[in-house]
């Protein structure tokens, strides 16, 4: 797990159904109303659509299907928050689908716990770490581990079985 | 506008000359006695040595300048280009390469490999020095070398000469420094100069750009000064009077050939020259001057900037991807027209449709390279191989007008060695072993690149013993590839040499049998959207045929609906579109007749989980790849479209269905389908539906 930097997180906070999420605003490029979402067939469903930003073809991904959330169809608060990510050391340009965005904020890094290891709901791996604001808890999510995970996994879905079979 | 670096300028100048002398050498090897191509190598080492002085690139010039004078016995006759000789200029010609790329490196090597090209020289000469020196003369003279060639073996005394030089009266204006050109001359030996100041008009009439002044020059040394005083006014000689004589004017009376020359004229240029006595040890290109002259290099090297230019590939790629945005802005005005009412509006998107897809096959046009340029550098490769391994190659090549993708061309010159030289290492057996089998002691590899639909089919292909089934096996399972009880077709075990970590070599040579390179070059051809397919037949040979895209950037595609996603399928794969029968759905066998043919057919519906429900009247799009052929099933056929392609991010590009994806006109997504795999796949259900009927 990477250490934090001193100081404060400059975090982009959003809500993912009832929990917020913090992703640091250095990854972050931009941040679009719901445009038209292409289904990818049989790619795993935390990737299951592609988005045009601005004449890119731009994978579109669904945290929560990493953190096991349901998952409602858009309404009028939800957004897709553009980053920038290293997936096998090539830099890619990746949507994240929000809930609601809230707003870019400090997080003190001394209110930043590590993730338990035990009793969370979540895979540990996927949470670079845990941290309070107002009374409530932010998630920071390990953005670099879920995208890789999922890179490296991806399975041939099982329509694919069934054709190479 | 930056300017380009000069010496970048010069690198890439001499790398097409160092290619352009490779070819000339491994033609002279086949072809020994042909007089163009001893001058057309002899004129690409005068130009490398020219321009690399210019461009202060000593090492080279001054190693260049011994290579030239040993290639110059052959251009005379003296020697001839053995085998031998050609196997020490190529090497002297790799060494030119590294001091080009690398001048700021000391390198060792130089002085051997001039050393070893004296040696062969003076080894072929030596049978013809028995011939009487006339003979040179002869041979030279077969040259349309117009003046006489001198064999003296007595060392000339130091003979004091006088050059008188006026410049071209442009030369000032593009750049020439006199004083510069006068200090190389003084470099050469004692002189004293003089200016000749006849011809400076009246001070009103002057005009500071011209230069009036004449030169005298009476330099002493040994040797005749025609050679050095040429490369002195190598870029200057269209216009310039010079003169060189001999100013004792005791001239030798007994030249065998001499023909009192006098002063040849040819307008504008005037270059005198006399007899005079050479010295033959040394070789300079004493006959050259006068006959060099209409071949001057800087004329030479301006020929074929009339008709190309060289484009930085980058630009050409910007150029691509601002050709790609305008025909996706096309495609939406396209679209806004079609569903309105204005007569012009429909006007003009039609004749921007017309424009942009002109513009579109131009720029494309631009990108597009003839094979022929990769393939004869393959050559080289071969010659190296046969004499490393000891083994007689013929080399073939087939189809070099065949135009790929600049881009591709690049980055297919990696795996096509990979496989040439799997097919000279481990495809050609050795001369005892052909002998033995009943074949020719020369081994053949072919090299071929044929069109085929939209894709490009490069194929390498051996005589050889062929491909080990059992070896292969038995190798793949030592490396735990494979479990020694899975069972393969001959397709899938011919394929295992792709693996990674695999090699069947019995001993680890230098070029190959490291088990690295044939799963570099499968991923390199994945890479570029192709495939590679393996056919071996034992004892006979094998070959490798790669099938690749014509492109990476655009294509003519036709889009087609499968529940609520749109899809394109590369209209070049497409044959034709039929309905789907009705009444097919319950009868468990997914083969249409098309024309007496049994083509099998995909339900896209079913290879991507559609839940919608479907169209009553289902479309069926028969697509080939290949040998191939395949029919999709689709709900809705829309129309043709220009696509631009993207690439799939990491996270998609497992997904084999898909090759890419593209903007449509509404700026929504779409994704291409990958024609190749899908055929495939029916192919696989054809034969599994055989091998079933043959169980039943």
């Amino acid at each position: 797990m990477k250490a934090f930097k001193a100081g404060p997180m400059k975090a982009l906070t959003m809500r993912l159904q009832d929990e917020l999420f913090a992703i640091e605003a250095e990854s972050v490029r931009e941040i679009l109303d719901l445009v038209p979402i292409t289904e990818v067939p049989n790619a795993p469903p935390f990737v299951g659509g592609l988005i045009n930003v601005r004449g890119r073809v731009v994978p579109l991904a669904d945290l929560r299907v990493m953190f096991g959330m349901d998952r409602p169809p858009p309404d009028k608060d939800t957004r897709i928050v553009v980053i920038e990510i290293e997936i096998d050391g090539e830099p890619t340009i990746a949507g994240v689908l929000a809930d609601k965005v809230h707003d870019v904020t400090d997080i003190e890094a001394a209110s930043i716990e590590e993730a338990p290891k035990v009793g969370m709901r979540w895979r540990a791996d996927f949470v670079r770490g845990i941290g309070k604001r107002n009374g409530g808890f932010i998630i920071i999510p390990d953005l670099g581990r879920i995208f890789e995970t999922q890179g490296a996994r991806t399975p041939p879905s099982t329509a694919e079985e069934r054709l190479a079979s | 506008m930056s300017f380009p670096d000069p010496t970048e300028t010069f690198r890439q100048e001499a790398r097409e000359l160092l290619e352009q002398l490779e070819q000339g050498l491994l033609d002279l090897e086949q072809n020994p006695a042909n007089d163009d191509l001893i001058n057309s190598t002899f004129r690409a080492l005068h130009t490398i040595k020219g321009s690399g002085a210019m461009f202060g690139f000593t090492a080279v010039a001054n190693f260049v300048h011994e290579f030239e004078t040993a290639f110059d016995q052959v251009r005379k006759g003296q020697t001839v280009a053995t085998p031998a000789l050609i196997e020490v200029a190529l090497d002297a010609k790799d060494h030119i390469h590294k001091l080009i790329e690398q001048p700021d490196t000391k390198l060792a090597g130089g002085d051997a490999i001039l050393e070893a090209l004296r040696a062969v020289i003076d080894g072929t000469n030596a049978p013809a020095e028995a011939a009487p020196a006339a003979e040179g003369a002869v041979i030279a003279l077969d040259l349309d070398e117009p003046t006489p060639v001198a064999v003296e073996t007595a060392p000339a005394e130091p003979t004091t000469w006088r050059i008188r030089f006026r410049l071209p009266s442009d030369a000032l204006v593009y750049g020439t420094n006199p004083l510069l050109l006068l200090k190389e001359i003084t470099d050469l030996g004692p002189c004293v100069v003089t200016a000749l100041t006849d011809t400076i008009p009246n001070l009103e009439t002057i005009d500071p750009e011209v230069p009036y002044l004449g030169w005298q020059i009476d330099l002493t040394m040994a040797e005749d000064p025609h050679a050095a005083i040429d490369d002195v006014f190598m870029f200057l000689r269209d216009g310039m009077e010079l003169s060189i004589e001999p100013l004792t004017g005791a001239e030798p009376a007994a030249e065998p050939v001499a023909i009192p020359a006098p002063v040849v004229e040819a307008a504008p240029a005037i270059v005198a020259a006399t007899p005079k006595p050479a010295k033959a040890a040394k070789a300079k290109p004493a006959p050259a001057p006068v006959a060099e002259t209409p071949a001057a290099p800087p004329a030479d090297a301006k020929a074929p900037a009339a008709s190309s230019m060289r484009v930085d590939a980058e630009r050409l790629d910007e150029l691509m991807d601002r050709v790609g945005e305008l025909v996706i802005a096309q495609a939406r005005l396209t679209q806004i027209a079609a569903s309105s009412s204005d007569g012009n509006l429909k006007t003009i998107a039609e004749e921007l449709e017309r424009l942009s897809s002109g513009l579109r096959d131009t720029t494309m046009g631009i990108r597009m390279v003839p094979i022929g340029t990769l393939f004869s550098r393959f050559r080289r490769l071969i010659h190296d191989l046969s004499r490393d391994l000891d083994k007689d190659i013929e080399f073939i090549t087939t189809g070099e007008d065949t135009e790929l993708d600049k881009t591709m061309i690049e980055r297919l010159a990696d795996p096509l060695v990979h496989l040439i030289r799997n097919s000279v290492d481990h495809g050609l057996e050795s001369v005892e072993k052909r002998l033995a089998a009943g074949k020719t002691p020369k081994g053949t590899v072919r090299l071929s690149a044929v069109y085929a639909g939209a894709e490009v089919a490069i194929s390498v292909s051996d005589d050889g013993a062929g491909l080990n089934a059992e070896r292969i096996r038995a190798k793949a399972e030592e490396n735990g590839i494979i479990t020694a009880d899975q069972k393969l077709t001959d397709q899938e075990l011919n394929h295992l040499i792709f693996a990674p970590g695999f090699s069947t070599a019995k001993e680890v040579t230098s070029l190959s049998g490291r088990g690295v390179g044939m799963d570099v070059v499968k991923r390199t051809i994945d890479g570029l959207r192709g495939s590679i397919d393996v056919t071996t037949k034992a004892g006979q040979g094998s070959t490798m045929t790669l099938r690749l895209p014509l492109t990476l950037a655009i294509i003519d595609g036709m889009l087609v609906r499968v529940g609520n996603g749109r899809f394109t399928i590369p209209l070049s794969a497409v044959e034709e579109c039929v309905e789907l029968p009705e009444g097919i759905e319950g009868k468990g066998r997914n083969f249409l007749d098309i024309r007496g043919a049994l083509v099998p057919f995909l339900r896209l519906r079913e290879v991507f989980n559609t839940t919608t429900p479907p169209e009553p009247h289902q479309k069926v799009v028969i697509v080939s790849s290949g040998e191939g052929r395949v029919g999709l099933v689709v709900d809705q056929i829309i129309g043709n479209n220009q696509t631009v392609i993207k690439q799939l991010s990491k996270l998609h590009s497992p997904i084999k269905s898909f090759s890419g994806a593209t903007i449509l006109g509404d700026g929504t997504v779409a994704l291409i389908l990958d024609t190749a795999h899908l055929v495939a796949h029916g192919q696989s259900y054809v034969d599994r539906n055989k091998s079933e009927g043959k169980a039943a």
